[in-house]
Formats: structure tokens, C-alpha cells, sequence
């Protein structure tokens, strides 16, 4: 795939009619889903995101106990095992844990959205800079830098820079993007090295094209859809690390319900209130496989569009 | 071998790192609001001892000048007092460092020997239910945080069916030998207590495997593709030929190259595994250097989250370096052309 072919018109007769944008939107929409759902596993996964992008959006609507969400108390149904009233049962305040699942995706989706949405573009735009300027001192500069970052564990480093903020949910969402980016430098340092020397980009540079239309029009496009690719599966670290952190007590600060601060108060009731951790637990690996399985679902049908 | 010059040139990257690493969390350890001085002695303390312990930890110099400082210390294994144990953190780190070792150890045992069997059993019975149910597990695994599965194993294996211990790092009734290297394993084994030396192995083993668990199919399945993939190849076609059996090829010739991805992404394995080790271990209430780390990020214990930091980071230093080793002894081309990949 070239950015040239893309703007090539084909010589058409005269009375051939283009087909209108809605109808080739419709017609590559359908392609693209065809290419989607062939594996059944990326459906699946569709379905799980979409179903708990809507109960966080109308959290306050499906969830049972809206209240529970914040800090509140009935010691009368402290600790409750599942039943039809809590379907997951009751936390030791008496809150429904459902209900508080519902409210914690709101946290973690959030915090997936505003680490890529800062970390992707920063990330990218380094990984394009160095691999347009490769072999030089900025290449040098920024990979080396990159190195570093990607030398020590991500949760360690996202621990320690949580730790010295205030714990919530802001700072833990700036230390996630702040160990966030240099994957995707270093993805799209490959693939912008390797476009560097194609001959659409050697034409660019011959017609005088700015250094900005060269790295955003000419290379950027053909770094896009493996950096897409890792974003959807990102959604599902960044909801594990997130999760990490509130684990430890450095996330989201309680009465606000988060997914990994439930596991880690819930696994000190251990035995008793088994359902306390496991069903939390849970939610996170089922978010996280629906994202997964989301991504692989993309990957396929962006990769085969290439090819 | 002529793997001097690429050992050369890996080592020289890593020390770049490594000091590229402690500039990163001096930069870090500085951007807390507040004075170091007067957090480490409380806000009731006069104003001339908190004076005087801002000079001695340097704060009254420029910035770099407190890097070189900083850094002048750690490379002699000094970092400095820990606020929250009120010891030198070097202590601290020598008591707490060998329980997370070895634990980190086990667990990258379990990952490469449960991967590599798994791994070569789905390739050997690929598109059987063998390989169904593994490949199934790995998106599982991918998915399972290794806090999650420390919360699953405790209920199961520590409550459902209590077949394994799953607090600390010795029973009660245990008499802990006398620490010699802080490895509960050598110790015990050094004062001849056999007891000692089962009862910490069984403590280990569930903490290691909710660590090990989540790797494990992934790398196993990463295993079983590369096996696909170079089942066809023509070297294998002309053992074939000699009339080699096909289980000596599948063990001797095939799995050689194959593992070559395996352990390339090992490396990374580890890291997070380190990484996971810090919640897992709060789980388990092992005492390593984790739960001393989540201790001093919660107390805003400068030195020792800077400590805890470094060592992690040289860990993953020195595991990559070891990978690289490893690949470059699996993989001739990469050995003979003295660079890898980059």
C-alpha cells in the first residue's frame, strides 16, 4: 500500500458514474464488517465492549443500586452472598457489587480514553520524527529515551510516579501516559524508517513538500492502521494497569468504586466473602478479553486491506 | 563464538540505559510537591534540623549537583536513609530483595518449562482439542491479571481445597533458619533443616504460579506457531530422509529454532512478571522487596522507591542481556553478524 495509489484517479469512460460517497462508505463498511466477523471470537469480543461501554454510559440507569456508588451504608446487608436481590452479592458497607462494577467501568474507560488520547499522538509523532530523522542525533535522542522508558516494568514505573502525586484518579491517569507512549514510538519509529527511503516520500521531498506534509500526509498514513491495531488492544492494558494501581491504593480513592481496589478489599474478607474479589476479578479479565479480542478482530480486517 | 564484539555492544547499551534509568528517577523523586527534608521529619520538626538535613542530603545545591551526589552514592550501593523503616535502605533492600529473587526465580522456571512442553504439544497435536484448549487458555491468559489469579488461587488452594499454604514464606510452627543468603531455599538447606527447606518450597508454589500463569500460554503458543511454521522446512526434510524418528526431530532439530521467538519475548515476560510480582505478593503476604516498595510508595519514601526502582531496572537489565545471550546461541545467524534485530 502506497499513498500514491490512493490518489490516482482511474480513467473512466464518460458515462460512468462514480458511486456516490454514501453508497462507497456503505459498500466499504460492509466489506470491512465482512472481514470482521469472519472470526466469530472478534464478534464476540465486539459485543463484550459494546456492553460495557453502555453500562458505564447508563450506569446510573441499569444498575440497580445507583446509590451504592458512593459512600453509603447499610450494615443490615453487610456481606450478603449472590441472590436475586444482589446478584453479586454485597460488600462488607452492604453495597451491591454489581451496581459498584458498573460505576468502576466509568473509571477505567475514562482512564483508557485520556491516556491513549494523550499518549498516542505524543508517542506517534515522536516514533515519525525519529524514523524520518534516522541515523541522526534526534533519532538517537529519542530512542535512546524510548529505551530507558521501556527498561524498567510499566506498573513499577507507573506505581512510582502515582505514588509521589496526591493517589486519584487524575494523577494515576498521568502516570499511566507518562510510561504509555514509548511503545508507540517505537511502533511507528519502524514503519517510518522503513517508509523513509519509498519513493513517494523521495518525490515529496524532490516537489519541495514542507517536512510537515512529508511526515503527516506522506508517512504518517501508512503507519495508521497497526497503531489503530494496538490502541484497541491498549484499552484493555491501560484498564489493567489502571486497575493495578487502584489495587495497591494509588488509583481512584474509595467511597468511588474501582475495579482493582474491590479485588484488594475483598481479598482481605477472603474466605467469607469469596464473591467480594472473585466477581470484580472477573470483570476486569472480561473487559480485557472483550477489548482483546476486539483488536484482533481490527487487526484482521486492517491487515488484510493492506495486503 | 564469536560473540565478544555483540556482548561488547549490548553491555555498553545497557550501562547507557542503566544511567539513563537513575536520571529518570532522580526526575521523578524531584517532582514531588513539597521539601524532601521537611517530609522525612514531619511538619512539627524546628526549622534548623530540617536546615540541617537538607544540607546532608544535598538540597541546598543546584540540581545536578544533587544528581551527582545522588548517584555517587547508589553506584557504592548507598541510597540513602528509608523514612519509613528508619533504616539504610541498602539494609533493607539485602533483607527484603532475595524473598522476591526467589520468587521471581521459580516462576520464570515454571514459565519456560510449562511453555515449551505446552508448546510442543499443541504443535504435535495441532487442530486436536490439545490444541484447541490451549490456544483457547492463552487468550485467557493474556486477558487474567496475575493479581486476579493470586485472588483465585488463595480462595481455591487456600480455602476450597486446602492443599497448599498461602501466607508468608514459612508456616508458623517453622523455625526459620538463620539467614546466610536471605534465599529461604539455600538457607535451609545450608543448616541441614529439610523441613524448613519443603515447607518454603510449598510456600512458593502457588505465588509462583499465579505469577507464571499468564505467560505461560502465551509463550506456549508462540512456541507451537514457530514449530508450525518451520515444520516443513528442508533441513527437516532431509533428517527425514536419514530416516531420523520423528520424535528425534521434533525434540532435536525443530524445536532448536523454534524456540528463538519464545525467548525473544521471554524478556519482556519477565519484566512484567516483575512487575506483577508487586501485587501478587501483597496477596500472598510474602515479604520481598515489592511489599517494601508499595509500603514506601505509599509513605512517600523517597530513597527507598528510588532503591526499589534501580534494582528493578537492573534486573530487567541484566535479564535482557541473558535473552539476547540466549537467542544468539539459538539463532547462528545473529551470533556470526554480531547484532540483533534493532
Amino acid at each position: 500500500m502506497t499513498a500514491s495509489s490512493q490518489t490516482q484517479a482511474p480513467i473512466l469512460p464518460h458515462h460512468f458514474h462514480k458511486p456516490s460517497v454514501i453508497v462507497r462508505f456503505r459498500e466499504n463498511l460492509r466489506k470491512s464488517w465482512f472481514k470482521y466477523s469472519r472470526n466469530k471470537l472478534s464478534v464476540i469480543g465486539l459485543v463484550v465492549v459494546l456492553l460495557v461501554v453502555l453500562t458505564a454510559i447508563f450506569a446510573p440507569l441499569v444498575s440497580p443500586y445507583p446509590q451504592h456508588a458512593s459512600a453509603f451504608v447499610d450494615f443490615e446487608n453487610a456481606g450478603q452472598p449472590p441472590s436475586l436481590r444482589n446478584l453479586l452479592g454485597t460488600d462488607v458497607f452492604g453495597r451491591d457489587i454489581l451496581s459498584r462494577i458498573f460505576f468502576a467501568f466509568r473509571g477505567a474507560l475514562l482512564m483508557s480514553i485520556v491516556v491513549l488520547a494523550i499518549a498516542v499522538p505524543i508517542g506517534v509523532l515522536l516514533g515519525l520524527i525519529a524514523g524520518y530523522y534516522k541515523n541522526t542525533w534526534i533519532d538517537t535522542l529519542i530512542m535512546r529515551t524510548t529505551d530507558v522508558f521501556l527498561a524498567i516494568p510499566p506498573i513499577i514505573l507507573a506505581l512510582a510516579i502515582a505514588s509521589v502525586l496526591t493517589p486519584n484518579l487524575m494523577n494515576s491517569m498521568i502516570a499511566v501516559t507518562v510510561m504509555w507512549w514509548p511503545w508507540y514510538t517505537r511502533l511507528v519509529y519502524g514503519m517510518a524508517s522503513s517508509c523513509r527511503n519509498e519513493y513517494f516520500v523521495i518525490a515529496a521531498e524532490l516537489t519541495g513538500a514542507s517536512k510537515a506534509h512529508i511526515l503527516f500526509r506522506e508517512i504518517l498514513p501508512n503507519c495508521l492502521s497497526p497503531v489503530f491495531t494496538k490502541m484497541a488492544l491498549d484499552v484493555g492494558w491501560v484498564i489493567l494497569i489502571s486497575a493495578s494501581l487502584s489495587f495497591v491504593g494509588l488509583g481512584e480513592q474509595p467511597p468511588t468504586p474501582a475495579l482493582g481496589q474491590m479485588v484488594s478489599d475483598g481479598a482481605r474478607y477472603m474466605p467469607d466473602l469469596w464473591w467480594y474479589a472473585v466477581f470484580p476479578g472477573l470483570a476486569i479479565v472480561i473487559v480485557i478479553l472483550g477489548f482483546n479480542l476486539m483488536g484482533d478482530g481490527l487487526r484482521d480486517m486492517l491487515e488484510q486491506r493492506m495486503g | 563464538m564469536r560473540i565478544g564484539p555483540f556482548l561488547l555492544r549490548r553491555l555498553l547499551l545497557s550501562f547507557f540505559v542503566l544511567i539513563g534509568i537513575s536520571v529518570l528517577i532522580f526526575v521523578i523523586a524531584r517532582i514531588v510537591p513539597g521539601d524532601p527534608a521537611r517530609m522525612a521529619l514531619g511538619p512539627r520538626a524546628p526549622q534548623e534540623v530540617v536546615d540541617r538535613l537538607r544540607k546532608e542530603m544535598y538540597l541546598d545545591k543546584s540540581i545536578p549537583e544533587q544528581y551527582f551526589y545522588w548517584i555517587k552514592g547508589v553506584v557504592q550501593g548507598d541510597f540513602g536513609k528509608s523514612l519509613y523503616s528508619k533504616r539504610d535502605v541498602s539494609a533493607d533492600i539485602m533483607e527484603y530483595l532475595p524473598a522476591t529473587l526467589e520468587l521471581a526465580f521459580l516462576s520464570a522456571i515454571f514459565m519456560v518449562i510449562f511453555a515449551i512442553i505446552l508448546g510442543v504439544l499443541a504443535a504435535r497435536y495441532r487442530d486436536t482439542w490439545v490444541d484447541t484448549v490451549i490456544r483457547t487458555m492463552s487468550y485467557l491468559g493474556v486477558a487474567i491479571p496475575a493479581f486476579v489469579v493470586a485472588v483465585l488461587f488463595l480462595l481455591l488452594f487456600g480455602y476450597v481445597w486446602p492443599i497448599l499454604p498461602v501466607i508468608g514464606r514459612y508456616s508458623a510452627w517453622i523455625v526459620p533458619p538463620s539467614p546466610v543468603t536471605g534465599f529461604a531455599g539455600l538457607d535451609s538447606l545450608f543448616a541441614g533443616n529439610f523441613s524448613a527447606f519443603w515447607d518454603s518450597f510449598k510456600h512458593l508454589l502457588l505465588p509462583a504460579f499465579a505469577l507464571a500463569l499468564g505467560s505461560i500460554f502465551q509463550e506456549a503458543r508462540i512456541t507451537r506457531s514457530a514449530m508450525v511454521d518451520n515444520m516443513n522446512k528442508d533441513f527437516l526434510a532431509a533428517e527425514r530422509g536419514y530416516g531420523i524418528p520423528e520424535r528425534v526431530i521434533m525434540f532435536k532439530y525443530l524445536l532448536k529454532p523454534s524456540l528463538i521467538p519464545t525467548v525473544s519475548v521471554m524478556g519482556l515476560d519477565i519484566a512484567s512478571l516483575m512487575g506483577n510480582a508487586f501485587l501478587v505478593e501483597l496477596i500472598f503476604n510474602w515479604p520481598g522487596i515489592s511489599r517494601y516498595g508499595i509500603n514506601a510508595m505509599l509513605n512517600k519514601d523517597l530513597n527507598a522507591i528510588s532503591a526499589v526502582i534501580i534494582i528493578f531496572g537492573l534486573i530487567f537489565v541484566v535479564v535482557n542481556i541473558i535473552v539476547d545471550l540466549i537467542v544468539a546461541y539459538l539463532d547462528p545467524r545473529i551470533r556470526l553478524s554480531g547484532a540483533r534485530g534493532s
